[in-house]
């Protein structure tokens, strides 16, 4: 794509040679020649940050990869170059390359644990990845080390180096796996989603460790993620992409402020605001798979503004506004305000409460991890649990449903005055019915030896004496309720997308008519358009069912748009509570103003301070 | 992915069953569709045939003609007579349904031990699994061979004892692999889902963990059914599984094995069966389990792990293998 080349030179001024030039990058198939990616073309100038966002299977993290010259098993990059300096990394042969990954370009992948060598301790990984590009004396090495570590905020005690990477936390992993990739000064980085896996606060270490080695290296990086807020943070520019193509192009802070294709427009709408609550808008449907790209835009058949002619050819990638690129027909004029916000329907507010816990204590193999937790849940609203990984918050809501059963306390259900028993077996049907329990990752929560009926109809089995034919009926009942009609009752979980299996485990919650519903960070492992579906949902189905919520979540955006009580939970014990406008409006503990703050935001970029 | 993208060969919500018994045929389709699978079924087949149809086209192997070692072609039949003068070609025919038939019981008695000890111990876990493994860790310290050839000749050559010996050496391997395969499913959320139902653990494992453990299950059945094969025909050649005059494919090579020189086919044509088979039904067993691969993230639940981690690690969904697998297909 010339455009793209001279779209982004453009923004650039001329002011110099842009350090990373990728010219038309296609990624396919081996076998079937199926394309995966198409003409991705973009620069990036030295110290420069381009954030590249796209939902699953956009293929974004096939680009990543295709820029340290590698495309994963079966993949194939088929034309372009990806110029690094005076490098072109898809010329060089397996030698060339070896030499220049890691000197030239480096790489952060997701997981630090996956990153890091369990094997080895931290000492030795740091030296290797110098050692490997140069030779150095042993002094001059231990004191890069030493640099090293210094630049990424760890000390740089012996304590870390003789540390096994199990020893560290993920943050401090994360940290170690950026020093490996800076090691050799490389001068481009490419980070692939480095901070999916972390809290908001080590999230914002990160990004700052970033930003800074970034600039202080003058290195070109690559900001790969699914998190719009975290790109704002980080990026000059962002790229979009979607099936395989960039669809918009522009510095961020305008790529934010005034979207102009559809689908960026789309996605925007979708996020969550810990501000203040509104409507989400999410986009139906989901990204064509690869192979089954359709003719023209791949977008126009969720597009609102989708016209015949969008379906004739793919549309060029043209500068809809100065340094804007756009691939769309009909792009979102500049004025519309893209600001939708819609009053989200709140619950009556009730004095009767469908959950009490009332001085719940939880161990774990020993060890005390939830102190003295105290949670309301008024009939038909929903209460939000919030706290960081390791806050004892997943462990509550195992207390909750009984899996965890080492705990004491009272757990009072409904207008019941006993304590619900500690294990799931101890309790009666009618208390296990009416508490259905929502798990976090929808890959992993439905059986995938049987179809999507069967799992929905599986509670029933257990719950509710019916001739097989009612069974089938109740359970498509509940995944028309999900908007999934019965046309998907007879498919494998296994080909559904991550949504649409959460929303399968929604209906087999909601199948046996419960009247409180856990659920378990389930909007944390979906891309923001379908985490905004489901939560309209859920929100939906509550006012009609006048359901109850323990709604579990890091997010605190989404809580803002879902609950109306909170407690934040640190380290296993309550450190506030209250209303949601209370808290997220007025937070009193510093831990809440913490996690607050360090909330990435879209709007962060406006008044940022890598603006040239 | 939408509505068209059922599979067309599962029907579901027949019989409670109707999941597994799917799942099953998908597996043996998968596997039909590769070519490794192709020509492992066929030359399985081949070797089956020959020996259960073989019989009713064999003339007497125990009658004589002419001398020992007679060259192919001659009063023997077409590949020549064996040490007593024999049809080679008769006893070839004659001489397999039983070794096949105590390999099958075998194997059937290594799986339905094995499978049982290795979910009951990974489910149960505790003191149950500690009692379980450690048994199976002392049974795998026993050399198979030895370990047969120890029962027959303290209690004597009858064909159920092989059957038990075989078996019992087969069954611990078969318990291994099955146990750290239900620990996985064991820890699934969405057994634990059922769990949270207050569903009792019986229930549990046969709705929920066994069909999830079909995959290594069917692998195991054709990867034991060969060792065994190897193992019975072994004790036949050492003379304490079928006895002679009886004709037996392991029998036949140790009989004709001195005649070499003379006529080669009374050692080569059971060998050449024998080793057909083998490679036959692993080559098979390798294709269901490359069959369960290609089925996607629907197919195995331990793949569909993986895929997952990596689709929720990479935010990009694994398109590579999926249509790889469909690419070959």
């Amino acid at each position: 794509m010339s455009a793209a080349d001279s779209g982004a030179g453009a923004a650039a001024s001329g002011r110099r040679r842009p350090e990373v030039e990728v010219t038309d990058l296609a990624v396919r198939v081996e076998r079937t020649e199926v394309p995966i990616v198409e003409g991705v073309s973009f620069s990036i100038e030295a110290g420069k940050t381009l954030g590249l966002v796209g939902e699953s299977g956009s293929g974004k993290s096939t680009v990543a990869v295709g820029l340290l010259g590698y495309a994963r098993r079966g993949l194939e990059i088929v034309s372009g170059t990806v110029r690094i300096g005076d490098t072109d990394i898809l010329a060089l042969d397996q030698k060339g390359l070896r030499g220049a990954r890691g000197r030239i370009v480096s790489y952060v992948p997701q997981d630090p644990a996956a990153g890091l060598n369990p094997a080895h301790r931290l000492g030795p990984q740091l030296r290797e990845a110098i050692t490997a590009h140069e030779d150095l004396p042993k002094e001059q090495l231990e004191e890069r080390v030493t640099e090293l570590l210094e630049s990424v905020d760890l000390p740089p005690t012996k304590r870390i180096l003789r540390s096994y990477p199990h020893q560290i936390s993920g943050g401090q992993q994360q940290r170690i796996a950026i020093a490996i990739a800076f090691a050799c000064r490389p001068r481009l980085i490419v980070l692939d989603e480095p901070t999916t896996g972390l809290d908001v606060t080590t999230q914002r270490h990160i990004l700052a460790t970033i930003d800074e080695l970034a600039r202080v290296h003058d290195a070109a990086a690559v900001y790969v993620s699914h998190d719009l807020a975290a790109v704002a943070e980080v990026a000059t520019d962002t790229a979009v992409m979607y099936a395989g193509r960039i669809v918009e192009q522009a510095p961020t802070a305008r790529l934010f402020a005034t979207p102009r294709h559809p689908y960026t427009a789309g996605l925007l709408a979708s996020a969550p605001s810990a501000e203040e609550a509104h409507r989400l808008v999410g986009i139906e449907g989901h990204p064509p798979r690869p192979g089954n790209w359709p003719g023209g835009c791949a977008y126009a058949d969720r597009c609102p503004r989708a016209l015949p002619e969008c379906r004739a050819a793919v549309p060029k990638l043209v500068e809809e506004s100065p340094g804007q690129l756009v691939r769309c027909i009909n792009p979102v004029p500049t004025e519309a305000t893209s600001e939708v916000n819609l009053a989200v329907p709140v619950p009556a507010a009730v004095a009767a409460s469908a959950l009490a816990v009332r001085g719940l204590v939880a161990d774990y193999s020993g060890t005390r991890v939830l102190h003295d937790i105290e949670l309301t849940v008024p009939l038909g609203q929903t209460t939000a649990v919030v706290g960081e990984s390791g806050s004892g918050k997943t462990t509550l809501a195992r207390c909750l449903v009984g899996l965890h059963s080492s705990w004491q306390g009272e757990v009072l259900l409904g207008d019941r005055t006993e304590s619900l028993r500690q294990a799931a077996a101890a309790r009666s049907s009618e208390e296990l019915r009416e508490m259905q329990y929502i798990f976090q990752n929808p890959f992993g929560s439905l059986n995938p030896t049987m179809t999507v009926v069967e799992n929905v109809e599986e509670p029933l089995r257990h719950f509710k004496r019916l001739s097989r034919s009612e069974r089938r009926a109740r359970a498509i009942e509940a995944l028309e309720t999900v908007s999934l009609g019965a046309a998907f009752a007879d498919t494998m979980p296994g080909r559904m997308s991550g949504g649409e299996r959460q929303r399968v485990a929604v209906a087999r919650a909601l199948v046996v008519e419960p009247s409180v519903l856990v659920c378990d960070e389930i909007t944390s492992a979906l891309d923001v358009s379908v985490q905004a579906l489901l939560v309209e949902q859920l929100r939906d189905l509550q006012m009609e069912r006048n359901l109850s919520m323990v709604f579990i979540t890091h997010n605190l955006a989404v809580v803002r748009s879902i609950a109306q009580n909170m407690i934040v939970l640190q380290q296993g014990r309550i450190v506030e509570q209250g209303s949601v406008d209370a808290v997220l409006g007025n937070p009193q503990h510093p831990y809440t103003r913490q996690l607050l703050e360090d909330l990435p935001r879209l709007e962060a970029r406006a008044g940022s301070r890598q603006v040239a | 992915m939408s509505a068209n993208a059922t599979t067309p060969d599962v029907i579901a919500a027949k019989a409670p069953r109707a999941g597994v018994g799917g799942r099953a045929g998908r597996l043996l389709r998968g596997a039909l569709r590769t070519r490794r699978g192709q020509i492992g079924l066929l030359l399985t087949l081949v070797v089956v045939g020959i020996a259960f149809l073989g019989p009713l086209f064999a003339g007497n192997p125990t009658a004589l003609h002419g001398g020992p070692f007679e060259a192919p072609g001659g009063q023997a039949g077409a590949l020549g007579g064996d040490s007593l003068g024999r049809s080679v070609l008769d006893r070839v025919l004659d001489g397999g349904w039983r070794i096949l038939l105590i390999s099958a019981a075998a194997t059937a008695m290594a799986i339905v031990l094995g499978s049982v000890a290795g979910v009951v111990a990974a489910y149960r876990g505790g003191f149950a699994d500690t009692v379980i493994m450690r048994t199976v860790d002392v049974l795998l310290g026993i050399p198979s061979l030895v370990f047969v050839l120890m029962l027959l000749s303290v209690v004597g050559s009858h064909a159920w004892l092989v059957i038990v010996g075989v078996g019992l050496t087969q069954a611990p391997q078969v318990a291994r692999v099955l146990r750290a395969a239900a620990q996985d499913v064991s820890e699934r959320d969405y057994v634990k889902a059922v769990a949270a139902w207050g569903v009792p653990p019986r229930t549990v494992i046969r709705r929920h963990v066994i069909p999830s453990l079909l995959t290594p299950l069917m692998v195991e059945c054709a990867l034991r059914l060969s060792f065994s094969i190897i193992l019975v025909a072994s004790l036949s050649f050492l003379g304490l599984g079928t006895q002679p005059p009886t004709a037996d494919w392991g029998v036949m090579i140790n009989e004709n094995r001195v005649g070499l020189a003379q006529n080669v086919w009374g050692v080569l044509a059971p060998a050449i069966l024998l080793a057909t088979l083998a490679v036959g039904t692993n080559m098979f067993s390798d294709a269901i389990a490359r069959a369960n691969l290609s089925s996607g993230p629907a197919g195995d639940p331990t793949l569909q792990m993986a895929l997952s981690a990596s689709n929720v690690a990479e935010g990009d969904e694994p398109v590579g293998l999926e249509a790889i697998d469909e690419g070959s297909q």
